[in-house]
């Protein structure tokens, strides 16, 4: 590494924790509970949305009926997105005449899009048209984005409330979610990139001849609005192939910057806005130190394997994007793991084994560190409760997050949150690695194929997205068992923070004393990271040892895969 | 003041009952109770057979095939196909020594489960005991009933509540009751262990008795409280043996932690079968791995939290056989539990904070009276007075002018009683000379009134000093003679020793202290200065308890009161701990949730450190339980891994992990789970006792759990695994 190695990450995390807590202060003032009436085009197109949908912000939901909501609304959602992918043919705004897309790769993308997982096992410019990206797809990543926030602004009123039954109003937080925070910010983003050079187009892509002397047609499309929210909402679903690698959808080092800066940017002003809607900011910069330690513990374990673990061939450029080389790809992956998001500008699995393994055990954490819109957060409030539950023993009190009494019910929701995404990555892995059909998606033997499958199923859980390319990930098999894995680990990450927050919500806040556990120090942070590394380790480090560590060994004694 | 013999954990009667009841609790529908376990006990069930299965290929089918191939292990699964991992199966027809290597491993499992059934059976055994010393008290008492005026003899099994029954010196009181008439003193050793009898009289707050007591004389009449089997002594004994012990919420919220760790990495082995198989097809001909159903369900053994597992239930138990040993009796697990939140404490300043009984500390004559003569006269009044009060005043008499009692003979002397309406006492004596000596000691406004009648005046000097020891937190009883007044005695509350210390030691504990009391607000302030509490309710009404215990939960404070009275029944009922003193009526002890034998106030401190101990144990165990699982995963994963993609040396990169170098890989995973069997046996004493509590702020006390319980739960197995598998090797057990 050299001096100009440190630099990208230095200037990422330093913009990034400039740029947080002002954006926190917005989102405070647009979602919290309290907010002054403001004037203005959003105001008037939520109120428009508002009137249009006969949404009345102002009825209160339970936590039954919150959850009921948005489980109709993602229902409904994936219902239509299917729907449409499977009639795109017949349909216009298709300049290039793809073809309808078959049952099973229109479910595993629409439920890939409804979960913010975006994981794609298709080829965006050649499967998908512009129809189905802008309206379909596009909308989806809105929404499920949304959804997450959503969800974190229910479970921030039961912190916040005493005595209620009610979390807040599912579709008005949805729709405030959209209008004031990421249409905005994705106007921003697609105008800045546009700058850039990222394309914008819905016309049939120019003809050309490559230099083999073969007629090719370079698809175009409505690339930097798609990218934007992509980006913002930590979806992750590039308009190519692949991905953010693509010179139309990532051009120059500039708009790298910026489109790995919207991955982490709401995650984290997320956390100071929920620090100062409970009143609680120490407890924001304690929750944010934990996710920077995270992040920078990873990055840095991936940056030195990458730059030290020589290989065969180094430097090892294979599948990653000359533009960029090797810290800005490995800068992008380690984001794009810790958040949900997914996009990649380099192909994880030609990262150093080490380095594709902090890729992998970043997903497997739960991306609590920073992590997807609103999920990641709550996800991070888990591990909390469950660091709280074992800390507050230890000082003899029965265990209190911020005066809330932690009973039974909320350690089996949070519980349910942690463990689930484990349980369906363990058990997905385990059937793919021994069912034919399973082993045939590998592109590599050994280690490295293993790596593809455990992966794969960790993205899905996950909500990540991003893949271990090589896998042929669009067989019946993937499709069908990714996908389920995709929408368990979604109902898990969203549903019993809901209920924990119903609970909660009626709970009354007791006193702070000298006997309290304090949520808000560096000894429970350093509490907080033990339990999220020790329940991570535990659970997966037999299988990191079969894949990546495995390899790294090997790879240190010359043998690839 | 022992209630009974307090056995102690190495008493030999108890371990080798509980050594029995082990095996008893093998009862699978009292394994399935704790999930954890249940957990160890299917393993152990699942290695048996695969156990079984390999000595009978070795006893029936002759010799055993050569060698395992391990690269195929889905071949000949055991009868027990269906629940383990799917296609597993022990070294198939191995040699003998792969056979006594699962034998060992199957035994420990059994061992794991009995070790933890032991910590239970330990921590009943020691209620057991106790339980059986009170059931001898309860044999059949004959019971004299009284049907209108006549009594009818009557076993007390066949009393009924509101029956009345009569007791006279001798007697054992047939069931719980209420005195309705007379007075006796009763002999409750039996059920509190201290042997001074105790007055119990119809009427007030000590009128409750107990079943199983004695009358040592008089005679008194009973209404029955409590039918056979819900009498306060059969409920002691049913806490104590734990017959009713349900799991307490904290205790739920735990095992459910638990349960989901211990799914995930029942999980975590399954899917590790075919991640191994993986690896072994991918290494090529040549790898082998010590994959089977035994050493993978040895793992997942490791895994779990069986320490905290193992001994949970033991913790809670004995969290209540702690609150016997002070003497106290909790109604159930969950009031024990609650102790440990307790952030307030509502005293009474009567009883509680102060001896209770105002003593005279200073005789203060009025202008122009010899002290002696004060003195002299407050003695006279006070020989027939029997209020402690009275008593202090003869005790100061005599310390200072040496004033005995004394012969008052030849004048015909009459007490005066105390009554409410007059608010004095004293004496009168008439003289030879026909006059009558009146001679009064009473409240200031009383006596003040008192002289006045006669002509006299209240001097403004004697009132001044009455109001000194007013705003001193002390009482004035003013003295006069006729229309002379004399001056006043100041009665002071004395505040019991050691309380100033007890309440820092709270304070540091993040709780509040809150004395309440009927006095004004200068003797409470006094006497809240003096004893060193937070703040204090003065003027305080019966009903003021109550409202101040609901105000102060309204804003989340959880509390803790002691009482006695049946005023305070409403308070304790509503109190998140309430103790209700043993000496106090039936309705205060229906009331609290705690009983306190010795009727001692300040066992409320007890209480609460009883509760924090009972929940720090069970969060220290939990952490070391999980630390623990980094060491097993480095002596058990490299005997899995070690030969995989391996070189011509024969091992793989992830033989590295093996970090303690044990001897090899049948002794690495044999160690790991002999560790985890002993460590629960290592434990007991620990949970029986519970962790250390110390009085420190909330951040220092859980650094210091982590630094023992963390770090311990880290490092210690290692040295352990690693000094098993040195024995281990030099048995050539492996």
């Amino acid at each position: 590494m050299t001096v100009h190695d440190w630099i990208p990450p230095a200037v990422y995390i330093a913009v990034l924790a400039v740029l947080s807590p002002p954006l926190a202060a917005y989102l405070v003032r647009v979602l919290g509970e309290n907010r002054k009436p403001f004037r203005g085009p959003l105001a008037l197109l939520e109120r428009g949305i508002f009137q249009a949908a006969g949404i009345d912000p102002a009825v209160e939901m339970t936590a039954r009926t919150y959850i009921l909501s948005l489980l109709a609304f993602h229902g409904i959602g994936l219902a239509a997105l299917t729907v449409l992918q499977m009639l795109q043919g017949r349909l216009p705004l298709n300049p290039a005449g793809l073809a309808n897309v078959p049952f099973p790769l229109a479910f595993n993308t629409a439920v890939s899009f409804a979960t913010n997982t975006n994981w794609q096992a298709y080829s965006g410019e050649t499967t998908l048209s512009p129809l189905v990206q802008s309206f379909g797809l596009g909308v989806q990543n809105f929404v499920s984005a949304a959804a997450g926030m959503a969800v974190l602004q229910a479970f921030i009123r039961g912190v916040v409330r005493q005595g209620r039954d009610t979390v807040g109003n599912f579709w008005a937080d949805l729709v405030k979610s959209v209008v004031h925070v990421l249409l905005p910010l994705s106007l921003l983003w697609a105008v800045l990139l546009i700058g850039q050079g990222v394309i914008q187009s819905c016309s049939a892509g120019p003809a050309a001849v490559t230099p083999s002397g073969a007629a090719q047609t370079v698809p175009l499309g409505p690339v930097a609005s798609q990218i934007a929210i992509k980006q913002l909402g930590t979806n992750g679903g590039g308009y190519f192939g692949v991905n953010s690698a693509h010179p139309f959808e990532n051009p120059t080092p500039f708009s790298d910057f910026l489109e790995m800066l919207a991955i982490l940017l709401i995650p984290s002003a997320l956390v100071f806005m929920y620090a100062r809607l409970t009143g609680q900011k120490k407890q924001g910069w304690m929750l944010w130190g934990v996710m920077l330690f995270l992040l920078i513990a990873g990055l840095s374990v991936a940056l030195a394997a990458e730059f030290h673990s020589r290989g065969p061939d180094w430097p090892a450029m294979e599948g990653k994007e000359q533009r960029f080389g090797i810290t800005d790809s490995v800068l992008w992956a380690v984001n794009t793991t810790c958040a949900s998001n997914g996009s990649v500008n380099a192909m994880h699995g030609s990262l150093s084994p080490a380095a594709g393994g902090v890729a992998m055990l970043n997903i497997m954490l739960g991306e609590v560190v920073f992590g997807g819109v609103g999920v990641g957060l709550t996800g991070m409030l888990m591990f909390v409760f469950v660091s709280v539950f074992i800390a507050g023993l230890m000082v003899g009190r029965t265990p209190e997050y911020l005066g809330k009494k932690i009973e039974a019910s909320e350690i089996k929701m949070a519980m349910i949150v942690l463990l689930v995404p484990n349980a369906l990555i363990l058990l997905g892995a385990g059937l793919a690695a021994s069912v034919p059909a399973g082993l045939a998606g590998r592109s590599a033997a050994g280690p490295h194929g293993f790596s593809e499958i455990l992966y794969a199923f960790a993205s899905a859980a996950g909500n990540n997205g991003s893949a271990f390319a090589g896998l042929g990930a669009g067989s019946p098999f993937y499709c069908t068992t990714l996908a389920a894995a995709m929408l368990a680990g979604r109902l898990a990450a969203l549903l019993p923070v809901v209920a924990i927050a119903g609970g909660l919500a009626a709970k009354r806040r007791s006193p702070e004393t000298a006997g309290t556990l304090r949520t808000d120090t560096a000894l429970f942070a350093f509490v907080l990271t033990g339990v999220i590394l020790i329940v991570g380790a535990l659970t997966f480090f037999p299988a990191l040892c079969l894949g990546p560590i495995v390899e790294q060994g090997l790879f240190g004694l010359g043998r690839l895969f | 003041m022992n209630v009974v013999p307090k056995p102690g954990v190495t008493d030999g009667r108890i371990l080798l009952r509980a050594v029995a009841d082990a095996f008893v609790k093998l009862d699978p529908r009292r394994q399935i109770r704790n999930p954890v376990m249940f957990l160890v006990f299917v393993g152990a069930i699942l290695t048996t057979f695969v156990t079984l299965r390999d000595f009978g290929i070795l006893l029936h089918k002759g010799p055993p095939a050569f060698q395992a191939d391990a690269s195929s292990p889905t071949q000949g699964s055991g009868p027990q196909g269906t629940s383990g991992p799917q296609g597993t199966s022990g070294p198939q027809g191995t040699s003998g020594p792969q056979g006594i290597f699962g034998l060992q491993i199957c035994l420990w499992l059994w061992f794991t489960v009995l070790f933890a059934n032991f910590a239970e059976a330990v921590a009943e055994g020691r209620g057991k005991a106790q339980a059986e010393s009170l059931k001898r008290m309860r044999t059949d008492v004959r019971a004299r009933r009284l049907r209108g005026s006549a009594e009818e003899p009557v076993s007390a099994k066949d009393l009924e509540v509101g029956d009345i029954v009569v007791c006279e010196a001798g007697d054992v009181i047939p069931s719980d009751g209420e005195v309705v008439e007379g007075i006796a003193s009763v002999d409750e050793s039996a059920i509190t262990g201290e042997s001074a009898p105790v007055i119990r009289e119809s009427g007030g707050d000590r009128s409750a008795v107990t079943g199983g007591t004695r009358v040592l004389s008089d005679r008194i009449a009973i209404r029955i409280t409590a039918a056979q089997g819900g009498t306060f002594l059969d409920r002691m004994i049913a806490l104590i043996e734990g017959a009713e012990r349900q799991k307490t919420p904290n205790e739920i919220a735990l095992s459910i932690l638990l349960s989901v760790l211990s799914l995930v990495f029942l999980l975590v082995t399954v899917s590790l079968h075919p991640f191994i198989r993986y690896g072994l097809q991918a290494s090529g001909p040549g790898a082998s791995a010590l994959l089977s159903l035994t050493v993978l369900t040895a793992l997942m053994v490791c895994l779990i939290p069986t320490t905290i597992g193992g001994l949970l239930s033991a913790i809670g138990i004995s969290g209540m056989d702690r609150m016997l040993r002070h003497n106290v009796i909790a109604t159930s697990g969950r009031a024990v539990e609650a102790a440990g939140d307790i952030d307030m404490l509502l005293l009474d300043k009567t009883g509680t904070i102060t001896l209770g009984n105002r003593q005279a500390v200073a005789f203060i004559p009025a202008p122009g009276v010899d002290q002696a003569e004060l003195a002299d006269a407050a003695h006279l009044s006070s020989i027939a007075d029997e209020t402690p009060e009275g008593r202090s005043i003869m005790v100061l008499a005599k310390r200072e002018f040496n004033l005995r009692g004394r012969e008052i003979s030849g004048e015909p002397v009459r007490f005066v009683p105390f009554s409410a309406q007059t608010r004095m006492s004293g004496v009168d004596i008439d003289r030879p000379d026909g006059r009558t000596r009146r001679i009064r000691k009473g409240a200031v406004g009383a006596v003040e009134a008192f002289i006045r009648e006669q002509g006299g005046v209240f001097p403004e000097a004697a009132a001044r000093d009455a109001e000194d020891i007013s705003a001193s937190g002390g009482t004035p009883l003013a003295v006069a003679e006729d229309g002379r007044p004399l001056g006043v005695i100041h009665l002071k509350d004395v505040v019991k020793g050691g309380l100033k210390e007890r309440f820092e030691r709270m304070r540091r504990m993040g709780i509040t202290t809150l004395m309440i009391t009927g006095d004004n607000v200068y003797t409470a302030a006094a006497i809240a200065v003096e004893a060193g509490v937070d703040d204090f309710i003065a003027d305080a009404r019966p009903e003021t308890k109550l409202d101040v215990i609901r105000r102060a939960q309204a804003q989340g404070n959880r509390l803790a009161m002691i009482g006695d009275g049946t005023n305070d029944a409403p308070a304790l009922a509503q109190a998140d701990v309430g103790v209700a003193m043993n000496t106090g009526t039936q309705a205060a002890r229906e009331a609290g949730n705690m009983v306190d034998l010795d009727s001692n106030p300040t066992k409320l401190l007890d209480v609460i450190e009883i509760g924090k101990q009972l929940l720090v144990t069970r969060g220290a165990l939990t952490t070391f339980s999980i630390a623990n699982d980094v060491s097993k995963y480095f002596a058990i994963l490299p005997a899995l891994f070690g030969t995989l993609y391996a070189g011509p040396s024969g091992r793989g990169p992830l033989a590295a992990l093996d970090v303690m170098r044990l001897h090899s890989p049948e002794s690495a995973v044999l160690s790991a789970v002999i560790f985890n069997a002993l460590i629960i046996v290592a434990l007991i004493p620990l949970a029986l006792r519970g962790a250390a509590y110390r009085p420190l702020g909330a951040d220092a006390l859980l650094k210091r759990n982590l630094l023992v319980y963390g770090l311990g739960g880290l490092a210690v197995p290692f040295a352990g695994i690693k000094a098993i598998d040195m024995i281990l090797a030099a048995l050539r057990l492996v």
